[in-house]
């Protein structure tokens, strides 16, 4: 799995390209997978403000819904008008074409709470093994056929 | 992996769009040994399942199967099940996983003098082989005349040397086959019978796309669009429940119903605007609730986003324009004939 170096990571696997004043987000290769299939994308409108923490779109796959949470907050540049005709591309090109939204920063200090590259593998790693933890703990599943 | 009523399952493998239009379009190969299976024996058999089930179990010869409900006194849906008659004093129930503990504490609660009940699931692996090539397929490894054996039927026979009840059901939507097997084969029989459909295409899908598939099919699901409070008037199945047949539980309670009339009933839902409608969503018509989606998804066959779920009766018409709130935004949709897929 690949997370390049050049991005900024939060913990809720959503990515930040930073140049300058503007943020470039997505979500992570790791995110995209574990969802499997993306058919469905919510994103915010051009201007908008998004908050920091907070959802400012969302991301279906035909089996879930998923939040996508603003690793850093401001006001909405542009938003990739390709997504919403074309999900699967979240799947295919999560760091490039699979982009969501540009933002321009209303505080750098947002990115100090990121992970580097090296610290977000490390947090992937202990997140699967909680989750092997979990599997093993769980009694009864959802109702399914 | 995901565990699911004490089940390690697989929700998918290549990917579950990848998965669905293998089974649409060629074969899909499913692991569904976690469904329960009652065995009902005994000279007092056929009585007992005709006043436990509301479909006419009369009806079945030997190597036949129905599908078919198991109601409570108020004519709720304990579960739906599959009704099997291997011989005239012999029945298999297939029954879902998630209620297998209870069908069978219900079943033997009900059961009388003369009917052997025993919960004989977890010596049976079950495999479903869907699809257009499921025939073909399945058709290599067996002596078995699969051209004659008509839906609902069954036979006992081998496939590839493994002793199997071989029965052409499923929940897909698709032909094809469900394979009951000893609990010791079920692994020789998977690898067998991948080996012998992958040069045609076959595909090992996992739990994702069987939902997906049955959905498209507006199979219902038990939890889903199915409980102990629904009744089969309500969810489209008054075809499954037999009220010729003089007395069956849960049957005072529908007639009254039916006279009555339903409050709420299941329909197929369309939406016009970008949106998935997921379970427990709420449905409104010009501001005013009228019910809530049960299972939703975006079809993967037809593009579609499409749901099932409960509304009153007086706005369940086809054609009707409704509005479902997906993460507080109103969505058009509209209510469609179903199923949303037949083959």
């Amino acid at each position: 799995m690949e997370f390049p170096d050049g991005l900024k990571y939060s913990k809720e696997h959503e990515w930040v390209l930073v140049e300058g004043k503007t943020a470039t987000i997505g979500i992570t290769e790791y995110a995209q997978e574990e969802l499997g299939d993306i058919v469905y994308v919510e994103l915010p409108e051009v201007g908008e403000k998004v908050v920091k923490d907070d959802p400012f779109g969302a991301v279906e796959s035909v089996k879930a819904v998923s939040d996508v949470f603003a690793p850093v907050g401001g006001a909405v540049l542009e938003v990739n008008d390709t997504l919403p005709d074309s999900p699967e591309t979240i799947n295919d090109d999560p760091y490039g074409d699979g982009w969501m939204i540009k933002v321009e920063m209303s505080d750098m200090d947002d990115l100090k709470d990121l992970m580097s590259a090296d610290e977000y593998t490390e947090y992937i790693e202990q997140q699967k093994g909680e989750e092997d933890e979990e599997e093993d703990e769980e009694e009864e599943g959802e109702e399914e056929k | 992996m995901v565990e699911f009523a004490g089940w390690e399952m697989p929700v998918q493998y290549r990917g579950v769009i990848e998965e669905h239009l293998a089974v649409r379009g060629r074969a899909g190969l499913f692991d569904v040994s976690h469904m329960g299976e009652v065995e009902v024996r005994g000279p007092q058999a056929l009585d007992f399942c005709q006043r436990i089930t509301a479909n006419d179990v009369s009806r079945l010869k030997s190597g036949q199967a129905q599908y078919s409900l198991l109601l409570n006194k108020n004519g709720g849906i304990v579960d739906d099940v599959v009704v099997y008659r291997l011989e005239a004093d012999h029945f298999f129930i297939c029954v879902n996983a998630s209620n297998t503990e209870k069908d069978f504490q219900w079943i033997k609660g009900n059961s009388e003098d003369g009917a052997e009940v025993e919960n004989s699931s977890s010596r049976y692996v079950q495999l479903a082989l869907q699809g257009p090539l499921a025939e073909k397929i399945l058709q290599r490894l067996t002596q078995l005349h699969l051209k004659e054996m008509r839906p609902f039927h069954f036979s006992f026979g081998e496939v590839s040397s493994i002793r199997c009840m071989v029965s052409r059901t499923g929940y897909t939507g698709e032909d094809g086959f469900e394979l009951y097997c000893d609990s010791d084969q079920g692994e020789s029989l998977w690898d067998r019978l991948m080996d012998g459909g992958s040069d045609l295409g076959l595909q090992p899908v996992g739990l994702g796309a069987r939902d997906t598939l049955r959905l498209e099919r507006a199979l219902p699901l038990y939890g889903h669009e199915l409980d102990d409070t629904t009744t089969p008037l309500e969810a489209g199945l008054e075809w499954v429940t037999k009220f010729s047949k003089a007395s069956f539980l849960g049957r005072e309670a529908l007639l009254r119903q039916k006279q009555e009339g339903i409050n709420r009933r299941l329909v197929g839902l369309e939406l016009i605007e970008p949106g998935i409608a997921r379970s427990h969503y709420p449905i409104f018509k010009q501001g005013q609730p009228i019910g809530a989606v049960t299972s939703g998804t975006k079809s993967p066959t037809l593009g579609r986003s499409v749901a099932l779920g409960y509304v009153l009766r007086e706005q369940s018409e086809v054609g009707n324009n409704v509005e479902v709130e997906i993460r507080g935004r109103k969505v058009e949709g509209r209510i469609v004939s179903l199923p949303f897929y037949c083959r």
